[in-house]
Formats: C-alpha cells, sequence, structure tokens
C-alpha cells in the first residue's frame, strides 16, 4: 500500500496536479460537494423525503436573509414549502448517483462494444460504428428524451416514477455509450497492430484473454479521460429529463426537477427555488468539466510522453 | 465522387427503415389505434371487430411494411388528441421550430467565428483567456436554465421582452412565420439566444482549435515569408483552411439543435414540434410521438447526408479516396 | 565595403519550459550582390533558423536575442513590422524545403501569385497576371495560362517546387534563401531545380542563401560555403578552397563522408556519434565528443574563427590555431 502511494507521489500525474491550482480548486469543491451531499440524511436541517415533516404553511419563504425569510429555512422554501438547502443536498445526492451510475453503464456497454467492435472487425465493426454513429448524430439528448418517453408511455407514469433511478441511469447509458465505443474501438485498432498482440496470439492465447488482459488495459487512459467529462454530460442530461418531467419526480427531487418546479414560480417572484438548484448544479458540472479538462490534458498520449 | 454519393445515400434510406422499425416497434407495442379513433367508450365486440378490420392482428412484419408503405406516402397515422393526420399536426408546428433554430444558428455563426478567430490569434491575450473561461462555464449551464435567467431578468425583472409565445405571426404562402412582425422578432430574441448558448461554447472552441492547428502549418509560415498582411493571412490563407474541418463538425452539431429546442420550447411555451412532442408524451399520444421521431430522424439523415456530400465535393482527397 | 547583406553576431535563443537555450551563437557572415553562399550542417545545427532570422520570421518560443542583420545597411531588427513585411518576399524571397505543405491547398496558384504582388507592387491585377504568367514561362511549365486557375493538388512534387521558384522570382527580389528547396523531392528532379535555380541566379542577377545539408549540391552551385555546427559558425570560405581542402574536422568528416570521396570496397566513411542537442551542450567548442584531434583545451574554451591564410577562410578550431594549417 505504502509503495503504491510513493509512487502516486512520484507521478507525473501528481507532479502536475499540484502545479495546476484551477485543477486544485475544481477538485477541493468537488470533494466538498460530494461529502455534502452524501451526509445529506444527517446534515439536512429538514428531512424533504419525510410528508410529515413538510408544511404547506411555509410555502415560498425568500432566504433567510430577506424580509419575510425565516431562520429556520436558510434558503427558503419552495411551493410545497419543503427546505430548499435540504432539498438540494438530497436532490445533488440524486443527481451525482444517477450520473455515476449512468457514466458506469455507459462505460460497461462502451468498452464492451468497442472492444468487440476493434477486435473482431469486418461486419460486426462496421455494423457496431454505424449505429454508434446514426445516434451520435441524433445527439444523446435526443436518443435520451426519446427513450425516456417511451419508457414513461410504457410503464405508465406512477410506474415510471417509482423506478426513475434505475430507469435514469439505463436511459442515459444507453444513450451515451457510443462515446465510448467510439474511443474504445480507436485505440483497440491501434493495440492490435503492435507487436505483443501478435505475440500473443502466436503462443496461441484464446481471443477473448488477449482482448481482455492485454488491448483493455492500454484502452484505458482514453477511457479515463472522457469519463470525466461523461459524468458532467450524465449529470446534465438528467436535469434537462428532469425538467421536462420525464426524469425524477417532484417528490423525489434532483437538481433538474427542483429548478422545474421552482420554474413556474418565478413570475410571481420567487427566484430562489430556480436560482439555489441551478447555481448548485452549475458549480458541480463546471468543476467536473474543469478536471475533465486538466485530466485530458495531463493524459492525453499526444502531449505526454514518457 | 458519383459512387461516394449513391452509397451515402443508400446508407441513408437504410438507417431511416431502421427508424421506422423502431418507431413501428413503439407503436404495435405501446400505442393503442383502436383507442385513437374511436376512444374507450365502445364495446369490447366492436373494439375487437375494428381491430380486425384495421388489420391489428396480422402478423407483425406486414404490419411493418404496411406502416412503412403508409409512411412514404406522407400517412404517418392519426394523432389521438388533435384527430388530424399527425404529418399536418407536425408541418403546422415545424415553423416555428425552424425559425427558432435558423435564428440561433445565424447567432451561433456569427459569434463563435470572431471569438473563434481571435482566440486562435492572440492566444494569451486577456479577451481570449476569458473567452475561453466563459466558453467552459457556457457547456456547462443547461440550456433551460439560460432560459429561465434570461426570462428572470428581460422579462420579469425589466420587463423589456416577452417571455412566451412566438407573437404576432403572418403567414406567406402557408408558413406562419414570425420573422416579418416586430413583435415576431421580440419573442425570437430570448428564445434564440437560449437555444444558442449551448451551442456557442461548442463552436468558438471549435474554430479555435482548427485554426491554431492551420496556423502552425508551412503554408500559413510561408504566407508570412511572402510578406502578406496579417489580415490576408489570417481570413484567407488560415481561415479557409478551417473551415472545412468546421462545416462538417459544425453541420452536424446544428442538426443536434434540433434535440435542444424541446427544452427552449418548453420553457417559452414555443409552439413549435418540441413543445408538441412533450405534449404528445404527456397526453399519451403514441401515434404523434412515432411520427414526431420519424419527422426528425428523417431530418437528422438528410443533414448528416448533406454535410458529408458538401464535404466530400470540397474535399479533394474524400473524392478519390471515398470516406469511411 | 558595404555589403548586401551582413549579419553580425546573431543570436537566436528558444524559450522553454525548462528555461532558454540558445539556437544560435555569434553568427556572423556576409552576402554581396548576386553573390551565391551555401550554408551547410546537419539537422538541427540551425541553417534554418538563421535563414528565417533574416527575415525576422522565427516561429515561437524562438526569438532573436542578439546580433545585428544588415540588410541594405539597415538593421532588419529596428524596423517596423510594416518595414519588415516590405522586404519579406519582396527583397528577400524564401523557398521552403517541402513543395507539397508550402502552397495553401484551397487557393489557386493563380491567387497565391497575384497576392504576393499586390502585396508589394502597386499593380492593376490583369498586370499581376501578366507578371505571374511571365514568371511561369521562367520556370519552364508547361502552358502557363491554364496553370494559374489550377489547385496545388493538381501538381507534381517538382511543378510546385517550380511554381514555388516563380513565386520567388515575382518581385525580382535582390535575396533568395532556399531552405533545402530539394529535399522532399524525388532524386531525379532534385538536379533539374537546382540547375533552374542557379541559372535563375545568374540570369536574375540575384544573391542566393542556399541552405542544405547535401555538401555535393553546394559544391556545384554556390561560391562560398559556410559550415555551421550546433548553433555556431565552424568554417568558411571559397567554396572550391573548403572542398578541395577542408580545415575544420568536422568539415574534413562531412567531405569524406560524400559518396564521390569514397573509396571503391571500403565501409562508408562516416563521423561517430551525433550531434548535441540545445538542451545540453557540451562545455567549450560543441565538436570535441566527436572529434579525433580532441585536445585540453577544446573541452573548456569555444573557439575563435580565425582567418587562415586569406581573408576570407575562416576556422573556429583550437588545434588549427595553435599549430597552424595541418
Amino acid at each position: 500500500m505504502k509503495k503504491y502511494w510513493r509512487r502516486f507521489k512520484n507521478s507525473f500525474f501528481w507532479f502536475s496536479f499540484r502545479r495546476d491550482p484551477v485543477a486544485i480548486a475544481s477538485f477541493s469543491i468537488l470533494v466538498i460537494l460530494a461529502i455534502l451531499s452524501f451526509s445529506a440524511p444527517w446534515i439536512a436541517p429538514h428531512d424533504v423525503y419525510e410528508s410529515s415533516s413538510i408544511d404547506i404553511m411555509n410555502s415560498e419563504l425568500p432566504p433567510a436573509w430577506m424580509e419575510e425569510g425565516s431562520s429556520d429555512y436558510m434558503l427558503g422554501t419552495d411551493i410545497q414549502g419543503r427546505d430548499m438547502l435540504s432539498a438540494m443536498l438530497y436532490g445533488m445526492r440524486l443527481s451525482i448517483l444517477i450520473g455515476l451510475g449512468a457514466v458506469c453503464l455507459q462505460a460497461v456497454l462502451g468498452v464492451l462494444i468497442g472492444l468487440i467492435a476493434g477486435y473482431v472487425g469486418g461486419k460486426v465493426d462496421s455494423f457496431l460504428m454505424r449505429v454508434a454513429d446514426v445516434q451520435l448524430s441524433f445527439s444523446t439528448l435526443m436518443v435520451a428524451i426519446i427513450i425516456s418517453a417511451i419508457f414513461q408511455l410504457a410503464f405508465g407514469l406512477a410506474k415510471y416514477e417509482d423506478l426513475a433511478v434505475p430507469l435514469l441511469i439505463v436511459i442515459i447509458g444507453l444513450a451515451e455509450w457510443p462515446q465510448y465505443g467510439r474511443t474504445v474501438r480507436a485505440s483497440v485498432l491501434g493495440e492490435k497492430k503492435k507487436e505483443y498482440v501478435e505475440a500473443a496470439r502466436v503462443i496461441g492465447l484464446p481471443r477473448w484473454w488477449i482482448m481482455f488482459r492485454h488491448i483493455l488495459p492500454n484502452t484505458l487512459s482514453p477511457v479515463l479521460v472522457i469519463s470525466t467529462v461523461q459524468v458532467a454530460n450524465a449529470i446534465m442530461s438528467e436535469a434537462a429529463l428532469s425538467f421536462l418531467g420525464l426524469g425524477m419526480p417532484v417528490t423525489k427531487p434532483s437538481l433538474g426537477s427542483l429548478i422545474n418546479s421552482g420554474f413556474e414560480y418565478i413570475f410571481s417572484g420567487s427566484w430562489w427555488i430556480t436560482l439555489f438548484p441551478g447555481v448548485l448544479l452549475v458549480t458541480l458540472v463546471v468543476v467536473i468539466n474543469l478536471l475533465g479538462d486538466w485530466v485530458r490534458d495531463v493524459l492525453n498520449p499526444k502531449l505526454y510522453k514518457r | 465522387m458519383f459512387a461516394f454519393v449513391i452509397r451515402r445515400i443508400i446508407q441513408s434510406l437504410f438507417v431511416i427503415l431502421v427508424i421506422g422499425f423502431i418507431g413501428f416497434a413503439i407503436k404495435h407495442q405501446i400505442g393503442d389505434p383502436v383507442r385513437d379513433l374511436v376512444g374507450i367508450s365502445v364495446s369490447k365486440a366492436e373494439r375487437d371487430a375494428l381491430r380486425e378490420e384495421l388489420g391489428l392482428n396480422d402478423p407483425f412484419m406486414s404490419q411493418y411494411v404496411r406502416f412503412m408503405k403508409n409512411a412514404v406516402r406522407g400517412d404517418l397515422g392519426m394523432s389521438f388528441f388533435y384527430k388530424k393526420p399527425t404529418l399536418k399536426v407536425i408541418v403546422k408546428k415545424a415553423p416555428a421550430t425552424l425559425e427558432l433554430v435558423f435564428v440561433s444558428s445565424l447567432i451561433i455563426i456569427f459569434l463563435s467565428i470572431p471569438a473563434g478567430v481571435y482566440a486562435a490569434i492572440r492566444p494569451r491575450s486577456w479577451l481570449t483567456r476569458f473567452i475561453m473561461g466563459a466558453s467552459i462555464v457556457g457547456v456547462s449551464i443547461p440550456v433551460f436554465l439560460t432560459a429561465i435567467l434570461l426570462i428572470y431578468v428581460f422579462s420579469v425583472e425589466l420587463g423589456w421582452l416577452p417571455s412566451y409565445g412566438r407573437g404576432a405571426t403572418v403567414s406567406l404562402w402557408g408558413w406562419e412565420t414570425g420573422l416579418l412582425t416586430i413583435d415576431g422578432w421580440k419573442h425570437l430574441i430570448l428564445p434564440s439566444i437560449a437555444l444558442s448558448s449551448i451551442m456557442l461554447p461548442l463552436f468558438i472552441r471549435l474554430i479555435r482549435s482548427e485554426m491554431m492547428e492551420v496556423l502552425q502549418s508551412e503554408y500559413v509560415k510561408y504566407a508570412w515569408a511572402k510578406g502578406l498582411a496579417p489580415r490576408r493571412v489570417y481570413f484567407v490563407h488560415a481561415f479557409k483552411n478551417t473551415l472545412l474541418p468546421v462545416i462538417t463538425v459544425g453541420g452536424v452539431q446544428l442538426g443536434i439543435l434540433i434535440a435542444y429546442t424541446i427544452l427552449t420550447e418548453t420553457v417559452f411555451q414555443w409552439q413549435g414540434m418540441g413543445f408538441m412532442f412533450l405534449e404528445a408524451v404527456e397526453r399519451s399520444d403514441t401515434t404523434l410521438l412515432v411520427a414526431y421521431m420519424m419527422v426528425v430522424g428523417v431530418v437528422f439523415v438528410a443533414v448528416n447526408t448533406m454535410v458529408d456530400i458538401i464535404y466530400g465535393l470540397v474535399n479533394p482527397t474524400v473524392r478519390i479516396a471515398g470516406r469511411k | 565595403m558595404d555589403h548586401l547583406l551582413e549579419i553580425q553576431n546573431l543570436e537566436v535563443k528558444f524559450r522553454l519550459r525548462s528555461g532558454e537555450v540558445t539556437a544560435i551563437n555569434d553568427v556572423s557572415f556576409f552576402l554581396d550582390q548576386g553573390e551565391r553562399v551555401g550554408l551547410v550542417g546537419e539537422s538541427g545545427a540551425g541553417k534554418s533558423v538563421t535563414g528565417f532570422a533574416i527575415i525576422k520570421l522565427i516561429s515561437k518560443p524562438g526569438f532573436i536575442s542578439g546580433g545585428k542583420v544588415l540588410f541594405e545597411g539597415r538593421d532588419i531588427a529596428g524596423l517596423s513590422i510594416e518595414e519588415v513585411r516590405n522586404i519579406r518576399g519582396n527583397r528577400i524571397s524564401m523557398i521552403f524545403q517541402d513543395p507539397m505543405m508550402t502552397l495553401n491547398p484551397v487557393l489557386s496558384i493563380g491567387t497565391q501569385m497575384t497576392e504576393t504582388i499586390l502585396a508589394h507592387k502597386n499593380v492593376s491585377k490583369a498586370e499581376a497576371q501578366a507578371i505571374a504568367l511571365d514568371k511561369l514561362k521562367k520556370v519552364h511549365i508547361p502552358s502557363p495560362e491554364k496553370r494559374l486557375d489550377q489547385y496545388p493538388h493538381e501538381f507534381s512534387g517538382g511543378m510546385r517546387q517550380r511554381i514555388v521558384i516563380a513565386i520567388a522570382l515575382l518581385t525580382d527580389p535582390a535575396v533568395i534563401i532556399a531552405d533545402e528547396p530539394t529535399t522532399a523531392l524525388d532524386v531525379t528532379i532534385q538536379a533539374e531545380i537546382m540547375d533552374l535555380l542557379s541559372e535563375l541566379c545568374e540570369s536574375e542577377k540575384m544573391a542566393l542563401i542556399l541552405i542544405t545539408h547535401d555538401l555535393g549540391v553546394v559544391s556545384q552551385v554556390t561560391d562560398r560555403i559556410i559550415v555551421m555546427y550546433a548553433g555556431r559558425i565552424v568554417e568558411q570560405g571559397l567554396t572550391r578552397d573548403v572542398v578541395s581542402n577542408p580545415r575544420h574536422p568536422y568539415t574534413k568528416g562531412l567531405i569524406a563522408a560524400l559518396p564521390e570521396s569514397q573509396q571503391r570496397g571500403k565501409a562508408l566513411s562516416q563521423i561517430p556519434g551525433t550531434m548535441p542537442s540545445l538542451t545540453d551542450m557540451p562545455q567549450g567548442c560543441s565538436f570535441h565528443p566527436r572529434c579525433e584531434l580532441v585536445m585540453p583545451i577544446c573541452k573548456e574554451k569555444v573557439p575563435e574563427l580565425i582567418e587562415l591564410d586569406n581573408k576570407n577562410a575562416l576556422v573556429a578550431c583550437h588545434a588549427l590555431a595553435k599549430g597552424g594549417a595541418s
């Protein structure tokens, strides 16, 4: 363990991280946000899932520092009288969970399909990549919207809302796998030509073994590069779906559905229901994107030669 | 070149066939055409008779073939809610969406080109740092949030611009346009800014990185060595070469704007295809949903094919080798 | 006394992350009207950088950190960017190495020719086209009228280099700097292009700086030779003297390695080792790790260029300074 830590400390990765204030700041903010969101059940001042603790009389209270605000509700309340701060913490937890889950699913799908396409080649390859092309040209958002619309019609609204978390993970995973598929395929094609793969084939190792033990580890660096940005994309997609009413229900709000529920009341001047979750969402996505940019710069094999 | 075009078109037709298959499968699984026609008040025996008459008990594949045949003739079924042919409903809503996409594209093109080119020419200036910083924040703000903020600032607080709808429109050979009235333009400003906000940062970054690559090339160095003025080197020698990759990626990206119209139109209650689509989902109007999917699918495929063919026409190397 | 072009103690540095490195160190030479000079050395010796420094066109992170470039009596370093632009492509033209890369792929040959004329001369577009046609004829391009509307990809490498030469001629420059003009071409075409270039220099009375690693080419075309090694001039002299009687051990090695001077049946002779990179220059004479005549002083002190038997022959070598001609 100690050995690995020392190796990490001496690595280029750590070295350039320490020298980049933007990366350090982004990482710190991300860690703080993640800790806050996952400790929501303990630190949130109110339990937003417990309907008995919500009083409609408290609805649309402005933040504490404003005239009508109450010190009980630091960032005000939403239309149902829920504490905004608590709702945002719980909502961010859902957003991050769905984002991570969706990225895991799309990574598994994409890596598998990319490996198969790149290694097997021929008709299989051109078919799979054609599918990926078409899906990408339709834009992942469009695909996600259509899949979720179909799911909602197929399951019915009530059931869809019950299963919203796993369904959203599946929807975003299905919509975004081509990003991974294409990247992995490209690096498999690059690796396939190298001698060690030839050597492994000559000594008669089975195909799947070569694919997983020899080629896969070498494709992981681009996978890591896109993963960071993909988490941000998945969180954005979830927010967009929830905003359209195709994602998390208002009873179990994510940041997107919070924004959605606040939108109607912006005309009556209740800006805080929309603005606070909006700012939180943007902050979350910005720091992940900044980190993603940094990871890409560091790991980009074109820029960094050992 | 001819073979290339033909191959691209055949591929596109195949993709449309697949989209049709998916659309039909959705309709077959979750749609209920009998309900769409007569509602739920009719007795079971009558409905069964109707099912038989409509051919809904035929094998799946023969129904699919019938569906595609009708689709080619422009018949995508009846909308349950509007009680009208779905294609008619969509065509009526299309101008609103297309005008929104058109104006947004103009905004994107006219802002991203100068910004991207400037950022490439002066990589170290403070304005470039600002542009690049703003662009990463820009891609991180969801369209609907931009839209809501615009409404809050310009409609609710300042009261300068309307917050929803298309305003006054004029009929021009059956095309309901908002581009010919001042009121229409007023209504168009906020939605089109919101819609362009998502693609603008992407375009700036794309143009900048392509331009920077071109500026490193030998022929640009040669242009300097010939003693040409900076304006000519940047805008004729460098920019012309930047355009080619930007057109390919950019064309596809502008097509993708259609996806984001769903979000923008929802916020602004813009009576376009995206708004209609979401209403169709809420009303369980499966036929209309599938019809929307088919129409948008055809649009996407058409845009992609056009971009590919244009790229092939412009770029001599593709013409010879063909593209994969 | 006044030379057309005189370079005095030129120094070029590159700003890298790890600090600055010196690419060109204390380079001085001159060029007279109509004279042809060869700048010879291995790749990385600083020949091209010297060439680009003359027209103040060094790509970042490089910059001229010292010395003077006097062209027609004026120091280019002190000129405004507009004045430099007036010299570039007008009084001093450049020919680049790879004709496949130098012409802009999306502009027609005609555009790329006329724009150069219009940038420097106050003529109409039609007149510019007439000049372009005339120069295309001079470089023996068949049916030049048709060529103006064609694009670079419609030409072969040799044809493109002819066009680049024609572009260099457009403004009747005083100097042409040709940076490895034949390296990227087929061997069969190399001689043709080289002949054309030297023939044109003669008929148009232009001076030529020929940058190349090919001593064979230089010896056929130029009047004088300047040999560079690791950013410094190590030997300078009349071409026939240097080729027949090289002084510096490096030049000797180069000449011995020429195919023409090989003896049948023997292994090709070559200089052992490689040129040091800019980031780790050895102390003293940068050639000493590869030199046969290495002495203790070579590891400490950089040798100065000294005159040998006449003022045209300069050598930078401790061994020669001490013991005279060897």
